[in-house]
């Protein structure tokens, strides 16, 4: 696969790990976070840690929409399937989030909910045109990347006056999310690692380009370099990030410069804004409460905004007293350091945010990186096969 | 997040889609977010919308980069 | 004088345009219609001539080996295979992991009201097909007809017995550190077929399915190598789930290198698309052997001379680990577990 395989190339990842380590410096540490789930996953998925020197450590972000999704919203889409009997159509990510009372969406399914999983929000809109006489919702998430997409769909809706379709708006904002890691009220209670630089999120960026980050690039005087998804991208990235740390820079650079701009796809950018406007606030499990970090649908296009249509109103829905995560997605707290770690809170029975996808840090860490927890002397020995 | 993937414009189709193509594998997706775009070109590719076009120029720089970074390290003695 | 009765007319099967409906399950002339001319037409063979309740089998000297599996798959037919060939291979499979040679099969049907006789012709006919090239025939089976709506058109259990020689007993639970962890070839295939054709993720691929009968590589296997620890085959949960089974069963680790692993292009393509794991995906015409060290080489020249072991490969080794993890060097020298499968694999948008 072109522009995938070169990028995975086990040789220049071993090139550029040795330049890692000549070039970060003994006398101190390096902590970067990732703040895209999807790097989370690239990092445990081709065992990158390993790659590291000890004095360079990765803190995984918040940057899973569906783990940042709050209990209290699935419970709207749940009510809205099981109670108003609509077709709820959701990206496969979302069916599993336990929600209240031990349900998912998946569960509720089982329960005789019409849920339905789809790839694309124009999926969701062909279920609708295909079936006039049902009430179709579409469960929308994601960052800004996801956003373009259903601000096509909602269009494109209107346009053919499509009387039986609706969206659950659940879009949010990084660079706020962002802002929010490094500065905000938990801070002061949960304390915050001293982080040194960020990896940007990669897609996310290819629509709001480069230039959103320079604020806080300077604001916070962190370096934060915009990073592809490939095993490649996030070695070069750290690398760029150490030399900025050692040089004293704190600059916005554009590793992903083959997809990324500084002022991204104007074209996507305009549509969001066309239909959708800011919320003042909006809750982040495991943030809490974040101001003007996530969108709602404008009045324009308020027939095909559920929240509007079936007059939902949203409950907040506390996490697990022993949830860790809000310390876990910044970087004050590992996985291991949760009480209910590997215990209550599996993959399978995911109690928080970090454990609910599988980029979030503590799911990431389940399912790849155990292994390290233990003491070496109980690793098996490497046989080459 | 966004889990997005390089896959190359085979042919455009009416109504802002196209025919893509993903290591051999074969799929429409919507073009109606990125403009001017031809086949044989290369776009990533998210919940089956295109949201950019894939410079090759700047890809075959980065992977340049990268190795030399990998023989530089070796050098600085 | 009594005249000559006049004998029923014997309307044919409208195979073209006909449906399943209820009396084909009543047990009464449709459902023996049914039986005649469609299952022993085409399944046809002297165990299942007599059209008893049960068959009679003669079984050569060995231990019995039974294997049974439901089939439900949706699409029911898709690209390399369908519900039918793929119900055949899956038992004959079954039982031959555990060494045997599979002898006979059972084959019961739940149709659902309304099913395109046509169809289930296509179905049964896929069916015979498989077991006459695999050498193991159909010998009696069962039908029932639900209510339009309480099926998905048609639902196959199979059930297949089979003997295996004395001496031989594989079993999870054998794997020994250091022993050879083999996979006969590409993983991913059936799982990959399969989805292109499911609603709402079509794509296009040329992947086909790889459901086949793996009995007779099983048994060149064991004639190369007749201390061979384990044999399974990698289906629902893929090659990742496959070997956490066996490794806990067997209370070892595993240690499995990324770059060995034989993935086809177009199944890691459609894998990257949907955000999946070759490693959790379906395999319907692959095994794993885990064999003793000193017989590697032996083992891997017997798949390779083996038609369904062409691409077969070593990918990892036993390894002492009390908690049981199967580990793997990735691609790019690092390394991580390859755990079980949480709940369904589902495509991700990140």
């Amino acid at each position: 696969m072109k522009y995938v395989d070169e990028f995975r190339d086990g040789d220049i990842a071993g090139g550029l790990a040795a330049a890692i380590a000549r070039e970060a410096s003994p006398a101190r540490r390096y902590q970067f976070m990732e703040f895209c789930g999807g790097h989370t996953h690239a990092i445990s998925r081709h065992g990158i840690t390993d790659l590291l020197p000890p004095n360079v450590r990765m803190i995984h972000g918040p940057g899973c929409p569906v783990c940042v999704l709050p209990i209290g919203r699935v419970d709207l889409a749940i009510n809205l399937a099981l109670e108003r009997g609509v077709i709820l159509c959701s990206y496969g990510d979302t069916l599993r989030v336990p929600a209240s009372n031990g349900r998912s969406l998946l569960k509720a399914k089982a329960e005789g909910a019409d849920v339905r999983m789809v790839y694309s929000a124009a999926d969701a809109l062909k279920i609708a045109r295909a079936t006039p006489e049902r009430e179709v919702v579409f469960f929308a998430i994601g960052f800004e990347t996801t956003t373009p997409p259903t601000a096509l769909v909602l269009r494109e809706a209107r346009s053919l006056e499509v009387a039986n379709f609706s969206v659950l708006c659940n879009h949010v904002l990084t660079p706020a999310a962002i802002v929010n890691i490094l500065e905000s009220p938990e801070v002061r209670t949960l304390g915050t690692v001293p982080l040194d630089g960020f990896v940007g999120p990669a897609h996310v960026s290819t629509v709001i380009g480069t230039e959103p980050y320079e604020f806080f690039a300077e604001e916070y005087r962190k370096p934060v370099v915009i990073t592809g998804f490939e095993p490649l991208d996030v070695l070069q990235a750290i690398l760029m990030l150490v030399r900025q740390v050692n040089e004293g820079r704190t600059e916005v650079e554009n590793q992903f410069s083959r997809v990324v701009s500084r002022e991204g796809n104007l074209k996507a950018q305009a549509l969001v804004a066309e239909v959708f406007e800011l919320r003042r606030a909006f809750e982040w499990r495991g943030l809490g409460t974040v101001p003007y970090s996530a969108l709602a649908i404008r009045a324009e296009f308020a027939e095909f905004d559920a929240e509007r249509r079936f007059g939902l109103e949203y409950q907040a829905v506390p996490d697990n007293k022993a949830c860790e995560c809000g310390a876990i997605l910044r970087g004050v707290k590992r996985p291991t350091e949760c009480k209910i770690f590997g215990t209550a809170c599996t993959p399978e029975t995911p109690m928080g945010s970090c454990m609910v996808s599988s980029e979030g840090a503590c799911a990431a860490h389940y399912s790849y990186g155990r292994f390290r927890d233990r003491a070496p002397a109980a690793a098996p020995a490497a046989v080459n096969a | 997040m966004c889990l997005a993937v390089p896959a190359r414009i085979v042919r455009l189709e009416a109504g802002d889609m196209a025919l893509v193509d993903v290591g051999g594998v074969r799929k429409q997706v919507s073009v109606a977010l990125v403009d001017g775009l031809a086949p044989d070109e290369y776009v990533i590719v998210h919940v089956g919308y295109a949201l950019a076009r894939i410079d090759p120029a700047a890809a075959a720089a980065t992977l340049a980069a990268m190795a030399a970074a990998g023989i530089n390290a070796g050098a600085l003695a | 004088m009594s005249a000559a009765l006049r004998r029923d007319y014997h309307r044919p099967l409208d195979l073209k345009r006909g449906r399943v409906d209820l009396a084909h399950g009543a047990g009464g002339r449709a459902t023996a219609q049914l039986v005649e001319d469609l299952f022993l037409k085409a399944f046809d063979n002297e165990w299942l001539r007599p059209l008893n309740d049960a068959a009679s089998l003669p079984i050569p000297p060995g231990r019995l080996v039974m294997a049974t599996d439901s089939h439900v798959v949706s699409p029911i037919f898709f690209p390399g295979g369908d519900i039918g060939s793929l119900a055949v291979h899956g038992t004959i499979n079954d039982v031959a992991m555990a060494g045997a040679m599979p002898l006979y099969l059972a084959a019961g049907f739940v149709l659902e009201e309304g099913y395109p006789l046509s169809d289930l012709q296509r179905v049964v006919a896929s069916m015979a097909a498989a077991a006459k090239s695999a050498g193991v025939p159909v010998v009696t089976g069962d039908t029932k007809v639900v209510e339009r709506g309480k099926g998905d058109g048609v639902y196959i259990t199979t059930t297949g017995v089979g003997v295996v020689a004395a001496g031989i007993e594989l079993g999870g639970a054998n794997a020994r550190v250091g022993d050879a962890v083999f996979v006969s070839g590409t993983i991913g295939d059936h799982g990959v077929a399969i989805m292109s054709k499911r609603e709402n993720l079509e794509f296009e691929t040329e992947i086909l399915s790889d459901s086949a009968p793996l009995h007779r590589l099983v048994a060149a296997l064991l004639a190369a190598c007749p201390r061979i620890r384990v044999l399974r085959d990698p289906t629902r949960g893929g090659l990742a789930t496959t070997l956490n089974e066996i490794a806990r069963q067997s209370g070892v680790g595993m240690l499995l290198q990324e770059r060995a692993i034989p993935v086809a292009p177009g199944v890691a393509a459609a894998c990257e698309l949907l955000g999946l794991d070759p490693l959790y995906v379906a395999n319907e015409g692959k095994l794993i052997a885990i064999v003793p060290a000193p017989d590697e080489e032996a083992v891997l020249a017997a798949f390779r001379a083996h038609p369904l072991g062409r691409q077969a490969a070593l990918i990892g080794r036993v390894t002492h680990d009390p908690d049981q993890f199967v580990q793997m060097m990735t691609a790019l020298g690092g390394r991580r577990v390859v755990d079980w499968l949480t709940g369904d694999q589902l495509p991700r948008i990140c």
